[in-house]
């Protein structure tokens, strides 16, 4: 699973790298939200890998560490996410108006000289 | 039992901003006085409370010069901690000064285009008053967002198309920064398994093998985000169109928000990577020095070939921060104090001459035409008036004297501020602690400190000389008194620096101090005690018998 895990991240942030060194705003774009797939799905796996784990303990039992996953990298995550589509939206806006006043979605704003 | 209300001043500079943005949000702009001077009475909250926690902190309030506040009464290394030490009450200061110049310079022109510049406004001293205090790596994140986000917007304030040309390379930089940051966080988070910034000096000295080259892999990646943040080479070439883009009350904070990258590498490699952290002892040190230098050469080369003054004043920027950076890579004790002064010196000398740009441009553009570029494209509800009447007197003396004072402050000419920082530097430099012969990295630093000021001599007289004295036919400029009071406030500020300089010396000697002596702090955040709860529970907490079967 460790490898599984570890190739798809591996895969979906160098597709991510190789996007935002693109000339067009929108594959950047694309490749900002791609790379951030991968870094929310490191977070999560800095945890450890779990199967069947609960990240909470049932009420008036006390926790045995053992059997819970960590729910800490969860939370993070979770902000993480929260806050990365925030500020791709916002990316995603200056984008648009970037398009309307240059006229072109290069990220330069202008078109390269042939 | 309550917390001393006095603890409550921690909090203030972060609530403060974020209660006084949201409330200006759903004013419309026909509410524009009351916007402004609500934005105005908080910053000058944030000012009052900077001085206070200046005060307890060095007025011994607090044991060790360190007031700790439990975010929601939860001990230090489980819920987030704030610290407010001696170094950080004064960056609160330091944020709080330059945030009132910005501002009163918004009065008359930049305060009124654009809805919500003041809520952004707000929003971004709520962040960095939030990075400068907290005690947690992820909460650090959570308000390096929050000041990036306020940032993005401000940064687009007075919408045209270099504007978003500029802020577009900037979002996308900042962003992948962000995905740094992260990572950086979560590989420290699995290598020590905690977050909070003392517990993990506590921990760093017993990691061992695989997780202790994890956790420098973790701090590296997370130094490149905050590196970015502080413009090293060859991380910073954002910096100087982005600075020369904004609007100069904007681009003044953006300023101060270089050096919180500065100011968290340096309390994290004296926290974290201290001499007592055992194996990860003085880790990178080397690489902040030599990049540090290569930072000042770049920002060297940058300075003396531009011709703009917005980008001048971009890479006297960038030399202030590779001189930060190669000061912190150092390792030197009695340098860091030296260091710092130099930091406030040149954030405020780069502050006031990036308002004074503005005011120097009008010699060379009508001014018709500038405020034309400016509303291109935003749809303005009122034209703002232009200052008429109440003009100053003599502008072009004032004008041209300010010019020298900021010149002679980022130059580190006598007699101002940039002076004294510089002199500092090579006196810690010329006398190592324990008497040895001066390094080769030390000669070098100093003969890339002077080349730099004599660069920016160079550079300052060019942009002198064609401004002022061979622009033909020039008109004075009609200033306001708003426009101008900024300038000069941030330039007495610098004498006052000067004046004051035993003084603060000893301050900044205590704060680094503080700092340096990673047991102190550690032991002030992790036993500060949580308060009880108001009513003891009643039933007891369950006990391990009751568990096992």
């Amino acid at each position: 699973m460790e490898l599984v895990i570890s190739l798809a991240i591996g895969i979906v942030f160098a597709s991510g790298i190789w996007l935002v060194l693109r000339p067009r705003s929108f594959q950047v774009l694309a490749g900002l939200m791609l790379m951030s797939y991968a870094v929310n799905l490191f977070i999560f796996v800095m945890g450890r890998l779990w199967v069947d784990a609960a990240p909470l303990t049932p009420a008036g039992k006390t926790p045995d560490p053992a059997i819970l996953a960590d729910p800490l990298p969860q939370a993070l995550v979770l902000t993480a996410i929260v806050i990365g589509f925030a500020t791709t939206a916002l990316y995603l806006v200056v984008m648009i108006g970037s398009r309307g006043l240059t006229g072109t979605d290069h990220v330069d704003g202008k078109e390269p000289e042939l | 039992m309550s917390l001393p209300w006095l603890d409550h001043l921690i909090l203030v500079p972060i609530l403060l901003p974020l209660l006084v943005g949201a409330a200006l949000a759903p004013l419309t702009q026909g509410w524009r006085r009351l916007k402004f001077w609500l934005s105005y009475a908080s910053v000058l909250g944030m000012l009052a409370t900077s001085l206070a926690l200046i005060q307890l902190t060095d007025g011994g309030h607090w044991k060790d010069g360190m007031g700790v506040y439990l975010a929601a009464n939860w001990s230090a290394p489980f819920g987030i901690a704030l610290l407010a030490d001696r170094l950080s009450s004064l960056m609160l200061l330091l944020c709080a000064l330059l945030a009132l110049a910005a501002l009163h310079f918004t009065q008359m022109r930049w305060g009124r285009i654009g809805v919500h510049f003041h809520t952004l406004f707000q929003f971004l001293l709520m962040g960095i008053n939030g990075a400068f205090l907290t005690h947690d790596l992820f909460n650090l994140f959570v308000f390096f967002e929050v000041m990036l986000a306020a940032s993005y917007g401000l940064v687009l304030h007075g919408y045209n198309a270099e504007r978003i040309r500029a802020s577009m390379q900037y979002i996308a930089i900042n962003l992948a920064a962000a995905l740094l940051f992260l990572l950086g966080t979560a590989l420290i988070y699995a290598t020590t398994g905690t977050l909070n910034m003392a517990d993990l000096a506590a921990r760093v000295p017993q990691l061992q093998g695989d997780d202790l080259s994890l956790f420098k892999i973790g701090a590296s990646v997370l130094a490149l985000a905050f590196l970015t943040k502080g413009a090293m080479w060859p991380l910073g070439f954002w910096l100087p169109t982005t600075y020369a883009a904004a609007s100069p009350p904007v681009a003044v904070m953006l300023v101060l928000m270089t050096k919180v990258g500065a100011y968290i590498v340096l309390r994290m490699s004296l926290l974290i990577f201290s001499d007592s952290a055992g194996g990860a002892a003085g880790f990178g040190q080397e690489a902040l020095l030599y990049g540090g230098m290569a930072t000042i050469v770049f920002g060297a080369a940058g300075m003396l070939s531009t011709d703009s003054a917005g980008r001048m004043a971009g890479y006297g920027a960038i030399i202030s921060s590779g001189t930060l950076l190669a000061v912190i890579g150092y390792g030197q004790a009695s340098l860091v104090t030296a260091g710092l002064y130099y930091l406030i010196g040149s954030t405020i000398a780069v502050a006031a001459f990036l308002l004074l740009i503005e005011l120097i441009d009008r010699i060379r553009t009508p001014r018709s035409a500038m405020l034309a570029l400016t509303m291109e494209v935003y749809a303005v509800e009122d034209t703002p008036v232009e200052p008429v009447g109440r003009g100053v007197p003599a502008a072009m003396a004032f004008l041209s004297l300010a010019f020298a004072a900021c010149a002679l402050m980022i130059a580190g000419l006598p007699p101002l501020s940039g002076f004294v920082a510089k002199f500092g530097m090579f006196h810690a430099l010329l006398n190592p602690i324990d008497g040895s012969a001066v390094p080769t990295a030390g000669w070098t630093l100093m003969t890339l400190i002077i080349l730099s000021g004599l660069i920016a001599v160079i550079s300052m007289m060019r942009f002198g000389v064609r401004t002022f004295w061979a622009s033909g036919a020039i008109e004075a400029p009609k200033l306001h008194r708003s426009e101008v009071a900024p300038v000069l406030f941030l330039l007495g500020l610098s004498v006052l620096m000067t004046v004051q300089a035993n003084s603060l010396f000893g301050y900044l000697a205590r704060a680094s101090d503080d700092i340096r002596s990673p047991a102190t702090t550690i032991e002030r955040v992790l036993t500060h005690p949580a308060l009880p709860g108001p009513t003891t529970p009643t039933t007891p907490a369950t006990s391990l018998d009751e568990v096992t079967p």
